[in-house]
């Protein structure tokens, strides 16, 4: 079983050197086949850790020692049990999905940059199994900030573009204060336990030792870190931008995996979590704020991917939401069906685009349904899913999130509800103005529209099949059902107190939420399925089209003054006053020297001499030392 | 007898190379001598050695002894592996009289290794001497156009630093029972409170300079900027780290009582410096200035946890001093290069590099991610250990440190756009195939990056014994 696990992670980093050494050798062929190929491979014995995990329990490997000194220890080691294992399958599966996808739809690419984009990819995928499996926080931060650097170098992977250079360089930054606060909490744990591994560090015993006070401080900085990554308030201005990066790439990075890593690690330390009601309440809080903030913006974007990533951020929200009143399954539930459609709607926007000869802009599409019938159905049931409209995936996770919410204060519920009408709104408006209608767009564009590739259209296949089914992972037992799900995860989160609503209230809410958002479906469909929208007239509409100034606020308070303060202490400060200080001093030493420098006669040779005679006649001195010695003794 | 050999050999070949006009065959001699001297690190540093003990000047009652710990080895083996990269990375550069440059070079490093190896007062004072005049020749020499003004305000810095030292020297010998510079000796000095402080501050100083400390900063990035790369190189990668050698080696068992008392004074100073120096850094536009003023910010780093007086600071000190000198020496050629081709330093004429040069673009971007300390390079192992550290010894200023984490992604990632990224410039335009010879030790420089990062326990192994003696009593 080392040996297997140790593959799973292994066979990604085998495909990154391969690729990213053989950039200039390989035909592109050869790197499609061995970038996906290693993926898959990483799918398949995932799935064998996974199928032991069922029948045999989790299992902790260790490799070597990372850090090991006399007051430290930090073993690389690996644990797979229920919660690692369901996201090594979400991660190495939907990952091969959109490496395939992206065989296809990279291919204008010359070979050494397909290749470099697949060692990306590849690397990706590494870093994001380090991250899933690390036994300790250590290990976790490794993948953590590997998935950063993926990340960035995917968002800027087109280089020579300027704007998405600085999309890159801002993802990595926002995540790096993120990952600051991650670090901290990692000291602390370190100050307080002397060790970060979750064998010792999620015990009861563990949080006897922590005071209320530790315990407030670590969840919040790890949080802190959640946030950078999983794109929440205020860290979460970085996703939009990310969009940048190649379609795939937002499809697996920027919606299905790396952004869930916030979720899993709270769910992995929820022992904490749990433990401290403050950040609870400061988690949920966060979580139901972005929710809707970033619902709201998405109803006014034009941009396909852009409408897309805010749902993300939104959806993520949800997700921190369910954390933070404790339905941590019911988070982890709403990661994986949210992988699969994300994924699947993220794939599906890039089949427009590829058709589209790149046009991202919405209000130039419309009436494509006929034209990429595959593109169209796939991208219906994503909708419908996250829409959570039953028996669809996203309803089932969504459902239990806010039956949690509910049964924690009723204020969360409303506004998760309104955050889902706002959902099955702007989704609806996009598929609306994208696919129904007439097409806007040019007479040539017209003419070149065409279904993508089997190689793109077998993931959206697949991906849609799954978004419509995976709700069975979790079926209530409400509903009959017997939630495999929540039993899996037991071990690592405990029972699930099923919210004491008894099974009418359940109902009730259920029904409620779901009219509403088929409501507001139907509003956006017979709103959008003729028109698209024009430039935004009332301000709300401007405002929120702006995307409430959230850049424009922290570009002013934020970045602008901190570039000023950096240029006054290197201009006033460090040249005027500190360099000015030491040079006043050297101007009065450089005055006398001037009256001595006579002695200087300019010819290196000569310096060199005389040194080499003074260090000769140090080395000498012992000799002379013994021979004065022993003339003295005599 | 190999700790005397590892010394004699740079100065046997530099006074050698004083007769050896031909540029080629010069370099030849430099870059063997430094292979043998390399290849005795590595033996040093994983055989282990014995001592080197002999009579110097008796009337004084020095000695020549050389030690070699866990703290000399990593030390020695940076300096070994430091100048035949340096030698071979600028090995094609213009340079007048290269024979008398090699010649200085190895001078500086036997001063160097002498530095690392001394177990006696006075020869250290001596190698620290050695190692510093044959850099001020380097600089004045073969400097950029304002060499002459800037090697004088080194030249002023650093020999106040020396005087403050050996002044500092003078005061713990005349009270040492037994009139000997041995450490031992100077450990059990009988020193008043006054005289301790006294010589902590003289000693202090002179490190201070050195590392450098802020606000004692001012003539590095200068000096960074002026000194041919080669001698940048030197300095930044192996120089700096004679001030911390010397805060572990001789300013803190020595003065124990004092250090901790100071200990607040130099962690806060440090930081200052740390944060002050990264925000600079964001606001260069010259290459040399921009990693001179990043270096300073992590030397800070490693000051500030030196004097938390934990083992886990020292442990992360102990093996960034190596991974430091590596990450700024991957640094330097690279920038080197790209001046070397463009004839340019200011980033705002670069840019494009990775479509005109993708190798040396990758090359780059690696060592600007292990400039960042990122998770499996070799920085991330000994920042961790000491971010650890600072928080350890006060949580606010573990906090205010781990800002530098986010303000050295922001200035390393301008940087990479900037140099890398965009359309291909001008300037960019004229770079060519780096060498083949440069390309090499950049690529052997980036292997040890990511082995050290990976199995940092290479390391760890070579320091061991220096940190039990220091906190195993």
């Amino acid at each position: 079983m080392k040996l297997i696990i140790g593959f799973i992670v292994l066979w990604p980093l085998v495909g990154f050197l391969f690729n990213g050494l053989g950039r200039n050798i390989w035909s592109k062929k050869t790197i499609a086949y061995k970038a996906t190929g290693y993926v898959l491979a990483s799918f398949i014995l995932s799935i064998i850790a996974f199928v032991n995990v069922q029948a045999k329990g989790a299992i902790t490997v260790h490799y070597f020692d990372f850090i090991n000194t006399d007051t430290i220890k930090i073993p690389f080691d690996f644990k797979v049990d229920a919660l690692s294992s369901l996201f090594l399958l979400v991660i190495t599966g939907v990952g091969t999905l959109i490496h395939l996808y992206s065989t296809a739809y990279m291919k204008d690419e010359e070979a050494p940059h397909y290749a470099r984009y697949f060692a990306y990819l590849n690397l990706f995928i590494f870093s994001m199994l380090l991250l899933v499996l690390g036994d300790n926080y250590v290990i976790m931060f490794i993948g953590w900030e590997g998935v950063g650097l993926c990340s960035y170098l995917l968002i800027g992977y087109w280089f020579t573009n300027t704007t998405y250079n600085y999309a890159a360089k801002k993802a990595f930054i926002m995540n790096r204060i993120g990952d600051l606060g991650f670090l901290l909490a990692i000291f602390w744990l370190i100050v307080k336990l002397g060790t970060v591994s979750y064998g010792t560090v999620l015990t009861a015993e563990s949080l006897a030792k922590l005071s209320t006070t530790d315990i407030t401080a670590i969840t919040l900085l790890l949080f802190v870190g959640a946030m950078g990554k999983s794109a929440q308030i205020p860290l979460y201005t970085w996703l939009p931008d990310a969009m940048a990066g190649p379609t795939p790439v937002s499809a697996l990075i920027h919606a299905a995996t790396m952004v869930t890593a916030g979720i899993y690690m709270i769910t992995r330390s929820n022992i904490l979590f749990s433990a401290s009601e403050i950040t609870q309440h400061v988690v949920a809080i966060v979580g139901i704020s972005t929710a809707l903030l970033a619902a709201t913006i998405a109803i006014k974007q034009n941009d396909i991917k852009k409408v897309l990533a805010y749902s993300t951020v939104s959806q993520l929200g949800y997700m921190f939401l369910g954390l933070g009143v404790g339905a941590y399954s019911g988070a982890v539930f709403h990661v994986i069906t949210h992988a699969f459609f994300k994924a699947l709607l993220f794939l599906g926007a890039g089949s427009v685009i590829h058709a589209m000869h790149h046009e991202q802009d919405i209000r130039k599409m419309g009436g494509l349904k006929s034209k990429l019938p595959i593109t169209h159905f796939t991208f219906l049931i994503g909708c419908i899913a996250i829409a959570g409209v039953p028996p669809f995936s996203g309803f089932f996770s969504k459902d239990e999130i806010l039956a949690a919410a509910f049964a924690k204060s009723p204020i969360y519920w409303v506004l998760g509800v309104i955050g889902a009408a706002m959902t099955a709104f702007y989704m609806f408006r996009l598929y609306a103005t994208t696919f129904l209608g007439k097409f806007r767009g040019t007479e040539e564009q017209a003419h070149h529209l065409h279904e993508s590739p089997f190689a793109m259209t077998l993931p959206l296949i697949l991906l849609a099949v799954a978004s419509a089914i995976a709700g069975a992972i979790g079926i209530p037992e409400l509903m009959g059902g017997h939630h495999w799900l929540s039993h899996q995860l037991t071990p690592i989160v405990g029972v699930t107190k099923e919210a004491a609503l008894s099974h009418s209230t359940e109902w009730a809410l259920m029904g409620a939420s779901v009219s509403i958002a088929v409501i507001a479906l139907l509003i956006a469909v017979n709103r959008y399925k003729r028109q698209a929208d024009g430039e935004p007239q009332t301000a709300l509409g401007k405002f929120l089209y702006n995307k409430w100034y959230v850049d424009e606020l922290y570009n002013n308070v934020i970045v602008q003054p901190l570039n000023k303060f950096a240029g006054f202490l290197k201009e006033t400060i460090e040249k005027n006053i500190i360099d000015g200080a030491v040079n006043g001093t050297g101007k009065v030493v450089q005055y006398s020297a001037r009256k001595i420098r006579l002695i200087q006669n300019g010819q290196v040779g000569y310096y060199i001499l005389f040194m080499v005679l003074g260090i000769i006649l140090l080395f000498l001195c012992w000799f002379n030392d013994i021979t004065i010695h022993r003339f003295f003794n005599n | 007898m190999v700790l005397l050999s590892i010394l004699t050999i740079p100065f046997i070949a530099a006074i050698i190379l004083l007769f050896v006009k031909h540029n080629e065959k010069a370099n030849y001699v430099a870059i063997a001598s430094s292979a043998v001297t390399m290849a005795l690190a590595f033996n040093i540093a994983f055989n282990g050695a014995a001592n080197f003990d002999a009579d110097w000047i008796l009337s004084l009652n020095a000695r020549f002894i050389l030690t070699a710990d866990g703290l000399a080895k990593i030390l020695i083996l940076l300096t070994a592996i430091s100048f035949p990269v340096i030698f071979i990375a600028t090995s094609k550069n213009e340079l007048k009289n290269r024979n008398q440059f090699l010649a200085l070079m190895l001078f500086t490093q036997t001063g160097l290794l002498g530095v690392f190896l001394a177990g006696d007062a006075l020869l250290f004072y001596f190698f620290w001497e050695l190692a510093l005049i044959p850099v001020y020749f380097l600089c004045s020499i073969w400097g950029g156009e304002k060499r002459i003004a800037i090697t004088f305000k080194f030249f002023i810095y650093t020999f106040l630093g020396s005087l403050f030292m050996l002044i500092g020297i003078i005061l713990v010998y005349s009270n040492t029972t037994d009139h000997s510079f041995l450490i031992a000796s100077f450990k059990n000095a009988n020193l008043t409170a006054g005289q301790q402080l006294a010589a902590f501050a003289l000693f202090f100083t002179a490190f201070a300079i050195k590392m450098p400390i802020f606000p004692l900063h001012t003539w590095q990035p200068d000096a960074y900027e002026q000194s041919p790369t080669a001698v940048t190189m030197v300095l930044s990668a192996v120089m700096v780290k004679m001030g911390l050698y010397g805060v572990i080696r001789w300013l803190l068992p020595l003065f124990p009582a004092a250090a901790a008392s100071h200990a607040n004074f130099v962690i806060v100073l440090s930081l200052i410096g740390v944060i002050y120096a990264s925000f600079i850094a964001i606001r260069q536009d010259d290459v040399k200035r921009l990693i001179a003023y990043s270096s300073i910010a992590h030397i800070g780093l490693m000051s500030a946890a030196l004097f938390t007086n934990t083992s886990i600071g020292m442990q992360g000190v102990l093996i960034q001093l190596f991974s430091h000198g590596i990450n700024v020496l991957g640094l330097w050629i690279v920038a080197d290069i790209i001046e070397q081709q463009t004839g340019t330093r200011s980033m705002k004429a670069l840019g494009g590099l990775a479509k005109k040069q993708p190798t040396l673009a990758i090359l780059l971007v690696g060592f600007a991610f292990a400039n960042i300390a990122l998770p499996l390079t070799n920085a991330f192992v000994g920042e961790f250990l000491i971010f650890n550290a600072i928080f350890q010894f006060n949580p606010w200023m573990g906090a205010f440190a781990g800002v530098s984490v986010v303000l050295a992604a922001i200035y390393t990632l301008n940087m990479v756009q900037k140099i890398a990224y965009g359309s291909v410039s001008d300037a960019t335009n004229l770079m060519q195939v780096p060498n083949k010879s440069a390309q090499f030790v950049l690529i052997v420089l980036l292997g040890i990056v990511f082995v050290t990062g990976v199995y940092p326990q290479v390391l760890f192994n070579i320091t061991a014994d220096t940190l039990q003696q220091l906190f195993v009593k």
